[in-house]
């Protein structure tokens, strides 16, 4: 029952929609892989690699660091994931406090309906 | 006003949302079944806001609650056992409709809460916007969150392993 839009999941979802980015990321799932290899594998030109890399960095599905001249790219999803959870612990947080505050209105309302009842008379 | 009875049933629990607005921007909302004016006091009066602030299952509970709301007014909240502390200003105080406070036991890196309570029908909805002055204070903010709910979880967990076995041994 959990439902909360966030705006991660519209990039997510955008990043998702092209074949090669998710070829990427099947490939990412399996190993780590630079980005030459990558280009290499989906035989295309470096800088169209770098581009879909982009996107899905942008989206959290994968992080990339650069030792050296090498940039390696590996997959991103636990980060998702924890931004997630995160959020999830938040609501639940807000959730509990909110239940305690339900009561407290009720307990108001009532106060206020005996007091107007009072105060009719 | 009203002319109905004691007698209508118990109203469904309103769902509470959280939603990451932006990178700087939370959002929290959630519907109470009562007028923006009753929902309102429960924010302001201390003595209410103790009541529900804390809830039962994060086993700590308020030490003090003072709450000066007015325009420029301080607020503390402390806690026990530990000596945690909220503290910050009231930037806004629209009676019944709108408040907006700083967060200032971070520091520089506290957001800025916007609480507005909408009536509809006798029911309020509200809506709570935490705008946190970067990305990283955000990031950093549910990370801190994270790890204290984790602490409580594990402290909760501890109580009930505790419970269940004295309960198990009568």
């Amino acid at each position: 029952m959990v439902q909360y839009t966030w705006t991660g999941f519209d990039a997510s979802f955008a990043a998702l929609s092209d074949a090669t980015r998710r070829g990427v990321l099947e490939q990412l799932g399996r190993a780590d892989a630079s980005i030459t290899d990558l280009a290499g594998k989906f035989h295309m030109t470096l800088t169209g690699m770098k581009k879909h890399i982009g996107v899905l960095e942008q989206a959290g599905l994968v992080t990339t660091e650069k030792v050296g001249r090498v940039r390696t790219c590996r997959i991103g999803l636990r980060r998702l994931e924890e931004e997630v959870a995160w959020i999830e612990r938040y609501r639940q947080l807000w959730d509990a406090r909110f239940d305690e505050l339900d009561k407290v209105v009720e307990e108001l309302k009532r106060k206020e309906k005996v007091d107007g009842r009072k105060n009719r008379k | 006003m009203d002319a109905r009875t004691g007698s209508e049933p118990a109203p469904a629990k309103n769902r509470t949302t959280v939603e990451r607005k932006s990178e700087r921007e939370l959002v929290v909302t959630r519907t109470f079944n009562g007028p923006a004016r009753i929902v309102f006091e429960a924010w302001t009066r201390p003595e209410l806001f103790k009541r529900w602030w804390v809830p039962k299952s994060l086993g700590m509970s308020l030490r003090s609650c003072e709450m000066d709301v007015r325009v420029g007014g301080r607020y503390r909240l402390e806690f026990e056992p530990d000596a945690m502390a909220f503290f910050g200003t009231y930037l806004e105080v629209t009676p019944h409709s709108r408040l907006v406070w700083t967060n200032e036991e971070g520091g520089e890196g506290g957001p800025v809460t916007t609480v507005t309570f909408e009536e509809k029908g006798g029911r309020t909805l509200l809506v709570m916007h935490e705008l946190y002055p970067s990305k990283a204070a955000l990031d950093a903010a549910g990370t801190g969150a994270a790890d204290a709910m984790v602490e409580t979880f594990a402290q909760l967990d501890q109580l009930l392993v505790t419970l269940g076995a004295s309960m198990g041994r009568s």
